[in-house]
């Protein structure tokens, strides 16, 4: 017998679990808004604390970035869940997800700072620094406003992959779309329909969210391009900083 | 105005300026020349403290600063002492570095509004006097990369300028343009020294040097080797290294000359 692959659906009871894979939809993406307004700040801040001055902060910042980014997220979710209670610290699941994920997210959006800050020419510090601005003025004014521009696209996929990594947390007993995925298939036993929809509802969201990033990459590429322009002018006889010393 | 006494500095085991001592009086134009690699731009970045001295003292309007010995106490100036002698010596750089997110009167307002604490109003207007004398008000609204490189070294020069500066250090400042540039850059640069700005200019613009200076200071391997009046360094140079400077780029210039004309 051949069977077309709309055969495979069976859409019996559709009705009665729509309901709940909506729910479910609905925590992925709060849980994607609650981690990113945590770890957006949090790598911004771990990301100047890994290039500033403080020896200490220094240090704490890579050791966390370190571990975290050496570590699966999903141990760092068991370790949460799991391992804290028994020091009697205890979450219920979607702040154990959310915390995990905070952690985890918060440590790659450091380096994803941290890259766009080091990316900015040493002339604008120097410049910045010419006209008597402090390292604090120097940042706001100078060097964050140009490395937002940079780092806007990556931190925009981090966003995508955020959303779709939210599945991790089912494993900690959080309600999002896998989990009530199992949750229904396992009664019905229809996994092909289920889990289909389920990967429909994952691109519904996450695709025109890569199309909305693509779009602001080309916008930041244009103005990325000025400072670029400027040292095609200059090209011919400067040279890189630090080499053109006399 | 700007006094260096017995300046060292290494860049590791490489000794960069040896015992430099120069005195720059106010309105005083001091340009510095010399051969790639003789410490020129090391001497003037040590002044507004770009870079550490190793040992020596520089003062500023009388007052020793950075790091001093006063009744043999060793004495270390603090970042915002650092900031306030920075705010009061402008400093205009090889490659501009203009900033790009921002318009050309932004660019020469940043800094007075949030170091010297002027309104946005007082601000602009400062700024849009400075771009009329540079020649640029009408492209106050520009951004960065819409202006040529002699445009925006004219732009990097009014953003010192804004600062009400006490002198401004010049490094290298036309090496970076191409050469139909370089004349609008220098005819503001002279238009400073006539009206009696304090300026120390590191340049390879010999034309510059002698037509515009007070002083020439001739910098070779670390040392300034000579100085004296323009006039005085560039016909009649006592030292032997000096001389051999002056006649390598007199050839290069002729070369340059006789290709033009070819």
């Amino acid at each position: 017998m051949f069977t077309t692959f709309i055969d495979l659906f069976n859409f019996e009871g559709f009705w009665d679990y729509f309901p709940d894979l909506m729910r479910g939809a609905a925590i992925s993406l709060q849980l994607t808004f609650c981690v990113m307004l945590i770890a957006l700040p949090l790598g911004l801040l771990l990301a100047l604390a890994k290039i500033g001055r403080s020896r200490i902060l220094r240090i704490a910042a890579s050791f966390y970035i370190e571990v975290v980014r050496g570590t699966p997220c999903l141990l760092q979710l068991f370790y949460i869940y799991f391992v804290l209670p028994a020091f009697g610290i205890r979450f219920d699941p979607f702040m154990a997800g959310v915390i995990g994920l905070s952690i985890n997210y918060s440590a790659y959006l450091a380096e994803v700072y941290r890259a766009g800050i080091v990316a900015i020419p040493h002339g604008q510090v120097e410049a910045a620094k010419a006209l008597g601005m402090s390292r604090r003025k120097m940042l706001r004014l100078i060097i964050l406003p140009q490395a937002i521009r940079v780092v806007v696209p990556p931190l925009g996929n981090y966003c995508i992959s955020l959303f779709k990594d939210t599945s991790l947390v089912s494993i900690v007993t959080v309600r999002e779309l896998i989990f009530t995925g199992q949750i229904i298939s396992s009664t019905n036993f229809q996994y092909f329909t289920v889990f289909t929809i389920i990967g429909a509802i994952y691109l519904f969201f996450s695709y025109p969210a890569a199309l909305l990033v693509r779009y602001l990459e080309k916008r930041m590429a244009i103005g990325a391009r000025r400072p670029v322009v400027v040292a095609s002018d200059i090209a011919p006889v400067a040279t890189v900083e630090g080499t053109a010393k006399s | 105005m700007i006094r260096l006494e017995s300046i060292n500095k290494s860049f590791g085991a490489h000794h960069v300026l040896k015992d430099v001592s120069l005195t720059v009086d106010k309105a005083e134009v001091v340009c510095v020349i010399g051969p790639s690699g003789s410490g020129k731009s090391t001497m003037l970045r040590c002044i507004n403290n770009m870079e550490d001295i190793g040992s020596g003292t520089i003062s500023i309007d009388g007052q020793p600063v950075y790091r001093y010995e006063r009744d043999g106490k060793l004495i270390v100036d603090s970042e915002k002492q650092i900031e306030a002698i920075r705010a009061k010596v402008g400093m205009v750089f090889q490659s501009f570095n203009l900033f790009p997110h921002l318009t050309v009167t932004e660019n020469i307002t940043v800094a007075p509004i949030h170091v010297l604490g002027r309104s946005r109003g007082e601000a602009t207007d400062i700024a849009l006097g400075l771009l009329e004398k540079v020649g640029l008000a009408m492209k106050a609204q520009a951004y960065p990369h819409e202006l040529s490189g002699g445009q925006q070294q004219r732009v990097a020069i009014a953003r010192a300028l804004a600062m009400r500066p006490k002198a401004i250090l010049f490094d290298e400042v036309t090496s970076a343009l191409d050469p139909e540039l370089v004349g609008e850059v220098l005819r503001v640069m002279r238009a400073l020294a006539d009206e009696g700005m304090t300026m120390v200019v590191v340049t390879h613009e010999m034309g510059f040097a002698r037509d515009v200076s007070d002083r020439v200071v001739f910098m070779a391997d670390g040392k300034i080797v000579e100085s004296g009046k323009p006039h005085e360094l560039f016909s009649a140079p006592q030292q032997e290294r000096t001389r051999d400077f002056l006649r390598s780029v007199l050839e290069r210039n002729r070369e340059m000359g006789a290709a033009a004309s070819r």
